[in-house]
């Protein structure tokens, strides 16, 4: 190795290291409370499933499946139903919540898809590219929630979740599960709007409320709220995922980077000199 | 297979007589025998791994594999990829020896190891192209129809990519001397050890990045294997790994491709393998220790007296710590065949590791948990076969294990 060489990698490392060092930019937004969502009040709903009947017919799904809920024994969505209303058995009676997209402010399954097929809108929803995904699945590997969903049985498959209705939502209309909910139980608005009302419901009705908006803080927040009579653990909720966003757990890696792909290089080329300088000349030429 | 190859170190020649095409051609040919044993075991895999790739593209991924909604990554990535890449670490590792720190002891074995690392990175990241749902925007990371910059898997990608293409460079000398191309072997020469430090920079992140990618499954994945160290632990871990992996590889294309091994590497080879042991046993000390910090700073040690408890101390001290024990025997005795066996025990270790943190430890709480199906391990043996197809192919070719004659005197 001589000289040129040295030089040679010098100039080419900053290049690379500044071309990954956009790596920190990662999913969000500037105005979380802007983000639109929807507040999901467990104590208001009685079960009717007119919102999963909505969905299929809003996202030209197969009609949902309808056979009867066992309680305690929660069904998960899949390809061709992206919610479901699942049946709780709790200390105060019976309770159906809703599983679908928690739609989250700093979603895990954006921050990881090496293509930017699932993306989080400004607006709120996360929504997917099929022009952009490769089906890695990286996604569904990451999601605290598990809500990405994959065609297996497709040899074109799509990544399937609620995507909010962002096409109703183009055109200014609330999602289809929202306009078909009879109790009121579920309200769409932006995150501001939806936390004020449930912090209000708490306090006007501390009695039929646990003091806990699921989703307020969890995983940093998510667009989806929830409200509830009972402890979430009660309704099949998560509630060991802590309030950290998802996007951190990767984020110091990828500070490290840029670091490494500088600083090394130059390092190796260092120590690579230093050992060869008592090479003779011709095996110099040969690096 | 051993008659194949003997006449290898004299085929090259003709190239630069004759037309260069015309010799391409004819290389391309199969030499030796068509029924060895190698052959008659790989051959009917590799057939019904078609067969069953071509299902696998036609009716998706469901109809030849056990992956669900709730495990969408199997063996496919936690051992073709995941593991196999842990596999190769000994191409950045050597030739990190090699050309930074010009120990000359260990130059005989550089080019079969690159080639190695090489064809580990094609075949066993390449085996993601099955993996993948939608291959046909396998492009799409590359060519920027989107960048997902917050993505490990986007900077593992790339890594891949730059890493192969660091690696073809490396080896590519052996290519022009097999074709006879003075000229441009002495260009690639040059290139040699800009690729070599650009190759060992790309290793480290992306053998830490693979760990990365399972910081994200942070609620999924028992704790006992999940911490923030999983990247630092990958990368400890594939230098052993590397290590372990050279030395058993040697041991196979020494018995195999005997005849065309170099006096040079034959008369050293007992030296390069307390070398590499003893880079092994440095290695797994430190892996050890930094197992036993993220244990106890994460206040897990409760976690040990459960059954995956049980399964990560199989794991930690009977497939690291007592490899690393046999390794220190065998160093100690000069005892080769002690050293081989700590090697195949390290190489098994790996696998364990990488498969208990990507496959088996993830939703350790599900009550039906995926396994592999047997289409999954038909498939994930073509992709080995047919690396070790493209491995011979190559060394009955290209000078590998030995000196170019014609080029010996510009060697170093």
């Amino acid at each position: 190795m001589n000289r040129r060489d040295f030089l040679k990698v010098l100039a080419v490392t900053p290049v690379v290291a500044a071309a990954s060092s956009k790596a920190e930019a990662v999913e969000g937004t500037e105005y979380p409370e802007e983000l639109r969502g929807i507040l999901v009040d467990t104590t208001r709903c009685v079960g009717c499933r007119n919102c999963e009947i909505a969905c299929a017919e809003a996202n030209n799904l197969p009609y949902p499946d309808l056979s009867e809920m066992v309680p305690n024994k929660p069904m998960d969505t899949n390809p061709n139903q992206y919610m479901v209303i699942n049946l709780f058995e709790t200390d105060k009676g019976e309770s159906w919540v809703r599983h679908a997209c928690m739609h989250c402010v700093e979603p895990a399954c954006a921050t990881v898809c090496p293509v930017k097929a699932l993306e989080k809108l400004p607006e709120g929803p996360v929504i997917w590219h099929p022009d952009r995904c490769m089906g890695c699945r990286y996604c569904m590997m990451s999601c605290p929630f598990d809500i990405p969903k994959f065609e297996y049985d497709s040899y074109n498959p799509k990544i399937q979740k609620c995507f909010m209705c962002w096409h109703r939502q183009e055109k200014g209309e609330d999602p289809a599960c929202v306009d078909a909910c009879p109790q009121e139980a579920l309200m769409f608005g932006t995150r501001r709007e939806l936390l004020q009302e449930a912090h209000a419901r708490l306090a006007e009705h501390p009695d039929e409320y646990i003091q806990h908006i699921y989703g307020e803080y969890e995983v940093g927040g998510t667009g989806i709220l929830y409200l509830s009579n009972v402890p979430f653990e009660q309704l099949g909720f998560r509630t060991d995922l802590g309030n950290t966003p998802y996007t951190e757990y990767s984020k110091e890696f990828l500070y490290a980077v840029p670091m490494v792909l500088t600083i090394l290089p130059a390092l190796l080329m260092g120590i690579a000199t230093a050992t060869h300088r008592n090479d003779s000349k011709e095996t110099n030429a040969q690096g | 297979m051993k008659n194949e190859h003997i006449q290898a170190a004299v085929v090259a020649q003709p190239a630069q007589k004759r037309n260069l095409l015309r010799f391409v051609l004819s290389e391309l040919k199969p030499k030796g025998k068509l029924l060895t044993p190698f052959n008659i075991i790989t051959i009917p895999i590799m057939l019904v791994g078609l067969v069953l790739i071509a299902i696998r593209f036609i009716y998706g991924l469901g109809s030849v594999t056990n992956l669900s909604q709730s495990f969408p990554w199997g063996i496919w990535v936690g051992f073709d990829v995941v593991t196999g890449v842990a596999f190769a670490g000994g191409a950045y590792s050597l030739t990190f020896i090699v050309y930074v720190l010009n120990l000359k002891k260990y130059h005989p074995i550089v080019r079969a190891t690159v080639l190695n690392g090489f064809l580990a990175y094609v075949f066993y990241a390449g085996a993601l192209v099955l993996d993948l749902g939608r291959p046909w925007h396998i492009i799409n990371p590359i060519i920027g129809n989107k960048f997902g910059l917050s993505s490990i898997l986007f900077l593992v990608a790339w890594h891949f990519l730059l890493y192969m293409l660091s690696e073809l460079v490396e080896f590519s000398p052996a290519i022009a001397e097999w074709l006879g191309l003075r000229r441009l072997r002495r260009i690639l020469k040059g290139m040699t050890i800009g690729a070599v430090v650009f190759g060992i920079s790309l290793s480290c992140l992306h053998q830490s990045g693979l760990g990365a990618l399972f910081l994200m499954a942070k609620s999924k994945i028992h704790p006992l294997w999940y911490t923030e160290f999983i990247p630092l632990l990958f990368l400890v871990s594939s230098i052993f790994s590397g290590m372990s992996v050279i030395i058993l590889e040697g041991t196979i294309t020494h018995k195999i491709f005997s005849s065309q091994i170099s006096e040079d590497e034959k008369a050293h080879e007992d030296e390069i393998i307390l070398g590499l042991s003893k880079i092994a046993v440095g290695t797994m000390f430190v892996y050890l220790f930094m197992q036993g910090i993220q244990l106890i700073h994460g206040q897990k040690i409760h976690l040990l007296a459960t059954s995956w408890g049980a399964l990560w101390l199989v794991e930690v001290l009977g497939f690291v710590l007592a490899p690393m024990l046999l390794y220190m025997q065998g160093i100690k005795h000069k005892n080769m065949l002690t050293l081989r066996i700590a090697s195949i025990w390290t190489i098994l270790g790996i696998a364990l590791n990488r498969l208990d943190v990507s496959v088996i430890a993830f939703k350790w709480y599900a009550p039906h948990h995926y396994y592999p199906s047997v289409s999954e391990v038909i498939i994930t043996l073509t992709v080995i076969s047919a690396e070790f197809w493209a491995f011979r192919w190559i060394v009955n070719r290209m000078p590998v294990f030995y000196e170019h004659p014609d080029f010996k005197d510009e060697a170093e």
